[in-house]
């Protein structure tokens, strides 16, 4: 089906209410990992209380909102590289704690962005072929974290799915990952096979099934 | 070997002290593998890596997170293609400039497991093993290390060795001993005790621990004895030379 045949009652999410929808799966006393993107706008829709820990990478289990003015600190910065704040109750470490505590299974839930996610919950998000080479924590963080979320928008700017039958571009993790959060749908990666749990408002199981290239099963119970 | 007439450790205190960042550096070679600390510009040894540039080091291999920030540090160091090859997990966008006109290596490694690799230089533990990159191009071979000058891929990275235990494959990763690392602390003593800031911790202390010549530039250097045990986060004994992050470069006839 073409794009321009299919009816589009709904609308997507936008970036914020992305973010938002994400951050009501969160749940008091789970430790976080944000990546940079829509994943790090999750962290303005938790409780400000500390009651989830976002833990930075680079050496910050606790970090806050962005800094702002006065609050610079050159000294403390996020993944992003951004200035940040920390909580009250927060901890610094040096790196090889940090991905200790990653691999180790203390962290509950990953958010990160996605070039492609195939319906196996293979992951491709750290490289472009012919593009700056960096992967960051992007493997550590899929191997080792207890649930692996990607928030992306369902088709790129071409209008090209990016829930894709076998990823294309280099895998960040093979079957890593558990949730896919769009702005059009949510999904779970349910024993290897890709799980239509959710629609956006307004947005039919037609535009999914038109947008979507891998396979998957719908279940929108509860 | 790249670093020459390392000195004899003395027994009993001693300063590690050293006025001007030449001194401090002496024992930094051309064609040296040196580990810098720091995460962006946060916790980087910037006086440290820019007086490289002063001295004259070039053929370098540089292991750390990010090869340069906002044209400072590292990234002055490419600029002046005194880099051969890079190791780390985001090296950033000077990096690809260069990178793309073949005019240095990389080997990209997550992390985590650059930061694990340092560790266990540090620790006296040879090689371990992670699950980190299994089925990926890092682990099965393939990531780019080497373009030519036309930006055409002429090298890429081969398959790591693998290992099964307890039922999972692992990657059987190698510890890295660099000949030198350079590292940004808060506070530091004259035996070399130092204490890092917030997120400037990041893989200072463990680049310390890897390397066999560790220098150290501080905000603040005190007397021996002035901080307390308990506040010190890094031994002295990883650490050969402390300096000032303000300090001068020195005189060359000094």
């Amino acid at each position: 089906m073409s794009e321009s045949v299919i009816a589009r009652t709904g609308r997507a999410l936008s970036r914020e209410e992305l973010a938002a929808r994400i951050a009501r799966d969160l749940w008091p006393g789970a430790t976080v990992n944000l990546g940079i993107g829509i994943p790090l706008l999750v962290a303005d829709h938790i409780p400000a209380d500390g009651s989830i820990a976002i833990h930075t990478e680079n050496g910050l289990l606790g970090m806050g909102r962005a800094a702002t003015g006065e609050e610079i600190d050159p000294d403390l910065i996020g993944a992003g590289k951004g200035y940040t704040t920390a909580v009250p109750g927060a901890s610094v470490f040096d790196s090889s704690i940090s991905f200790g505590m990653i691999r180790s299974g203390r962290l509950d839930v990953t958010v990160l962005g996605a070039l492609e996610v195939s319906e196996t919950g293979d992951l491709a998000n750290w490289y472009v072929p012919g593009g700056r080479p960096g992967v960051g924590g992007a493997m550590d963080l899929v191997s080792g974290a207890r649930e692996v979320w990607v928030a992306t928008q369902h088709v790129d700017r071409a209008g090209t799915p990016k829930l894709v039958r076998q990823c294309r571009y280099p895998l960040t993790g093979r079957g890593v990952v558990t949730r896919v959060y769009t702005d059009l749908a949510v999904f779970e990666v349910r024993d290897g096979r890709l799980v239509l749990r959710e629609l956006a408002p307004g947005v039919g199981a037609d535009e999914i099934a038109a947008k979507t290239e891998a396979a998957f099963v719908t279940d929108l119970s509860g | 070997m790249s670093i020459d007439e390392l000195p004899t450790r003395a027994a009993g205190p001693v300063s590690k002290a050293c006025g001007t960042l030449r001194e401090a550096l002496a024992h930094v070679r051309s064609g040296a593998t040196v580990a810098v600390g720091g995460f962006g510009a946060c916790g980087t040894p910037i006086a440290l890596v820019e007086a490289l540039l002063d001295l004259g080091v070039d053929d370098l291999h540089i292991i750390s997170n990010n090869c340069g920030q906002d044209g400072r540090g590292l990234a002055l160091l490419l600029k002046e293609r005194r880099i051969r090859k890079f190791t780390g997990s985001f090296p950033g966008a000077a990096f690809a400039e260069h990178f793309a006109r073949g005019e240095v290596e990389l080997e990209l490694v997550p992390q985590g497991t650059a930061a694990e690799r340092l560790r266990a230089g540090g620790a006296g533990v040879p090689a371990f093993l992670l699950a980190t990159g299994v089925d990926t191009a890092y682990a099965d071979g393939g990531v780019p290390v080497l373009m030519d000058a036309e930006g055409r891929l002429v090298k890429e990275s081969e398959p790591k060795q693998k290992q099964e235990f307890g039922g999972r494959t692992y990657v059987l990763e190698e510890a890295l001993r660099p000949d030198v690392a350079l590292v940004h602390a808060h506070l530091g003593d004259e035996a070399g005790n130092l204490r890092f800031r917030l997120t400037a911790r990041n893989f200072n202390p463990l680049a310390a621990m890897a390397a066999l010549h560790t220098v150290a530039q501080v905000e603040t250097l005190v007397p021996t004895g002035s901080i307390d045990p308990d506040d010190i986060h890094l031994p002295g004994a990883f650490v050969d030379r402390i300096v000032i992050a303000d300090a001068p470069l020195g005189d060359a006839d000094e």
